[in-house]
């Protein structure tokens, strides 16, 4: 599954570990919620990068202790209908400012990047390889946004205003 | 009306060409018709029966004769020759082919026309009153803020993958036509003793399998803070709504799981935090997009013209006025509501010939706008009074007077088993034999107010929980089963019906509305005594011994 990472296809650094992988000396892992938090004083001591794998029917409060140490967290799309993770994902990003790597896993399509970057993603395990390098091209597909987020793109109630008073200058 | 701007018109184009490509991978094999499935849902189309369905959006139910026109075209070029007007201000195209869809969007997307989240589980079209701006005594025209939510709820990037699908509707007037108590959000207009505009919102109305009635979770949000609150309210129903089963993840379920006040402090809580600037909306903005609803230069005229006095020698006139015309604000103007309710005909459809005959008579008679209703309906917002003789005849000739506005014979119905692949029982041909029962302009009259509603299947587009008469179709035994219900209502004093006993067949429904009817025409205790007020009186037990009596 390729992931996107910066706008570009990159290898991804994190292994995955189950709920009772033994654990590897070094390198950077990526471990699920439930065991992240029963051992994370241990996790975070070793070397290399630890993230979290963030299931979407638990509240992200839980991990705001950690957030300034974890180097991602990946949040879940069992199926792309299910839409939970978006409210996680600005919660993060908004709420609990956390500046690191917010990923999509699961079934992530082209069709969700937008919404997904303007829900704070910025790092997508994308199903098919065909919409991992249509990536860029997809990402700029829209050009209007009718909401504020934390993405801090202009909304279009914002652009108006603008645009008037530019207008107004010299009248 | 509201007039797009090249920001807007953006939107719309993009979205075309997003799902362009859509289809495109689609018919390629790229996407898997399960993933497909949400993608062309967010879109409005559905798989039915017998082809694609088409659904499009008329927010607020205001359009304009260049986009009727447009809606005319589509049904010509796209579809068999007509369209069908549903009870949340979309139309529906039954038979529409997937590879022309991108097409028939791109013709829309000139006009102004979307059918963006028309389905699927996201926030649906936001729908007002089909009076709005012209009704008497409104407290300010609602569909600035229905535009305004619309704008927000458009493309929603955390609400558009929901547990099931959202509906939003706004009234400005003490007689709520837009049904908000039953629908997601219910949003009445309000001032408050400082005379600012706020909302009381209302929550957790839906028909459906498990039907309800919304309650009121906040009697007072201020205009500038009604986006935020919407979020609050989205955001803990995005988290908390259920998604383990399709029939209890509707918001009603979970307002009732938890208990209003319970779901309103978690509301609560949710919204101060994101109570803030950014969204917020400044008075600068509320007016920006009021300044885009352009009103009639109307003139000065009398009350009542030498036109409408002539006319009211003509006894077919004066039946068509006395149930289509409404008073207007203005004086010597009137609001006219065109039945899309024919004897014999399914209801709320109207052919692609009568839309563009339409939106001529509407340039010539109403400013060049027109109004879609819940009832199905079309309406007229602006017609001068001394105009209403000439706009019946031309109405007429195109079979569009049929006067029953209001009456036994103005049924709303769902597509049922004729084209819905959820339907159990048929639904358009109950209707069309009771317009034929009813055909009597002077029974219907005699009966006065009465609303019939028909859904062919459990989920109840066709409102039958808040008809006066209501019906549903279901299937037992392989056969087409109804069950009939009395004394629901979807206006300000909303309320679900009451059963009145065992299914009956589809021979038997018609005669069984007659007994009904017949048993309101003997029990009530004068002629100004309303069907409901009846029922309202005596319960439901005269009409159940009627009905059952010889059964």
């Amino acid at each position: 599954m390729p992931l996107v990472n910066g706008g570009k296809i990159v290898d991804d650094g994190f292994a995955k570990l189950a709920v009772d992988t033994p654990l590897p000396e070094s390198g950077d892992i990526l471990v699920p919620a439930e065991r992240f938090l029963g051992e994370a004083e241990g996790l975070l001591k070793r070397a290399g990068k630890v993230g979290v794998i963030w299931p979407n029917n638990r509240d992200v409060a839980e991990l705001v202790p950690y957030l300034s140490k974890v180097a991602t967290v990946a949040l879940v799309f069992p199926t792309f209908r299910d839409g939970r993770a978006y409210s996680q994902a600005r919660l993060l990003r908004e709420r609990y400012n956390y500046r690191g790597e917010l990923r999509a896993t699961g079934q992530v399509l082209r069709d969700q990047f937008v919404f997904m970057l303007r829900a704070g993603f910025d790092a997508f395990e994308v199903k098919k390889q065909a919409d991992a390098e249509a990536f860029m091209q997809t990402a700029k597909r829209y050009s209007v946004f009718y909401q504020p987020t934390g993405d801090g793109r202009i909304t279009a109630l914002h652009r108006r205003m603008q645009l008037r008073h530019s207008e107004g200058v010299g009248t | 009306m509201y007039a797009y701007d090249e920001i807007d018109r953006t939107l719309v184009n993009e979205r075309v060409s997003e799902f362009r490509d859509q289809v495109k991978r689609r018919l390629s094999g790229e996407l898997t018709e399960d993933e497909f499935k949400i993608l062309r849902l967010q879109n409005g189309v559905y798989l039915q029966l017998h082809a694609y369905m088409f659904r499009v959006a008329i927010p607020y139910g205001t359009l304009a004769t260049n986009q009727l026109r447009a809606l005319a075209h589509v049904a010509r070029k796209y579809d068999r020759g007509y369209g069908h007007f549903t009870t949340r201000q979309n139309i529906q195209f039954n038979w529409i082919k997937l590879a022309e869809l991108p097409d028939a969007l791109a013709d829309l997307a000139k006009v102004g026309i979307h059918a963006m989240q028309t389905s699927g589980n996201n926030m649906r079209n936001v729908t007002s009153d089909q009076w709005a701006g012209v009704a008497p005594g409104e407290i300010e025209d609602p569909r600035i803020w229905s535009e305004l939510i619309r704008q927000h709820t458009t493309l929603h990037p955390e609400f558009s993958f929901l547990p099931r699908k959202f509906k939003i509707a706004i009234t400005a007037s003490d007689h709520d036509r837009a049904a908000i108590k039953i629908h997601d959000i219910g949003l009445r207009l309000i001032k408050n003793e400082k005379g600012e505009t706020g909302f009381e919102v209302l929550v957790g109305g839906g028909l459906g399998r498990t039907p309800f009635i919304a309650k009121t979770i906040k009697h007072f949000v201020h205009g500038r803070d009604i986006l935020s609150y919407i979020e609050a309210i989205l955001r803990v129903y995005n988290q908390y709504g259920r998604r383990d089963n399709i029939y209890k993840a509707r918001i009603k379920i979970l307002v009732h799981e938890l208990g209003i006040e319970k779901f309103s402090r978690e509301v609560e809580d949710e919204w101060q935090h994101i109570r803030n600037p950014s969204l917020q909306i400044d008075d600068e903005v509320i007016e920006d997009i009021r300044s885009r609803f352009t009103y009639p230069a109307y003139e000065k005229l009398p009350h009542m013209p030498d036109e409408l006095r002539q006319a009211a020698a003509d006894p077919d006139f004066e039946a068509w006025r006395k149930n289509s015309v409404a008073p207007h604000k203005v004086q010597g103007y009137s609001i006219v509501t065109i039945s899309l309710k024919p004897t014999g005909g399914p209801p709320g459809d109207a052919t692609a010939e009568q839309m563009d005959a339409l939106a001529d008579l509407v340039d010539k008679y109403s400013f060049g706008e027109i109004r879609v209703g819940h009832e199905q309906n079309l309406a007229l917002p602006h017609v001068a009074k001394r105009d209403l003789p000439a706009l019946w005849k031309a109405l007429d000739k195109l079979g569009l007077a049929t006067p029953n506005v209001n009456l036994i014979t103005d049924i709303i119905a769902c597509p049922g088993l004729d084209y819905c692949s959820l339907a159990n029982a048929r639904s358009i041909p109950i209707a069309q034999e009771l317009t034929r029962r009813f055909a009597n302009h002077e029974l219907a009259n005699l009966i006065g107010r009465l609303h019939i509603n028909i859904s062919g299947c459990i989920n109840a587009c066709g409102h039958h929980h808040v008809g006066h008469i209501g019906i549903l179709g279901v299937e037992k035994n392989g056969e087409e089963v109804y069950q009939i219900t009395i004394g629901g209502r979807a206006d300000e004093n909303a309320a679900l019906g009451t059963l009145i006993g065992p299914g009956v067949k589809f021979d038997e429904v018609a005669d069984v509305v007659e007994d009904i009817v017949e048993a309101y025409l003997a029990l009530r205790e004068r002629p100004e005594e309303l069907f409901m007020d009846t029922v309202r009186r005596l319960g439901v037990e005269p009409f159940k011994e009627r009905v059952y009596a010889t059964r």
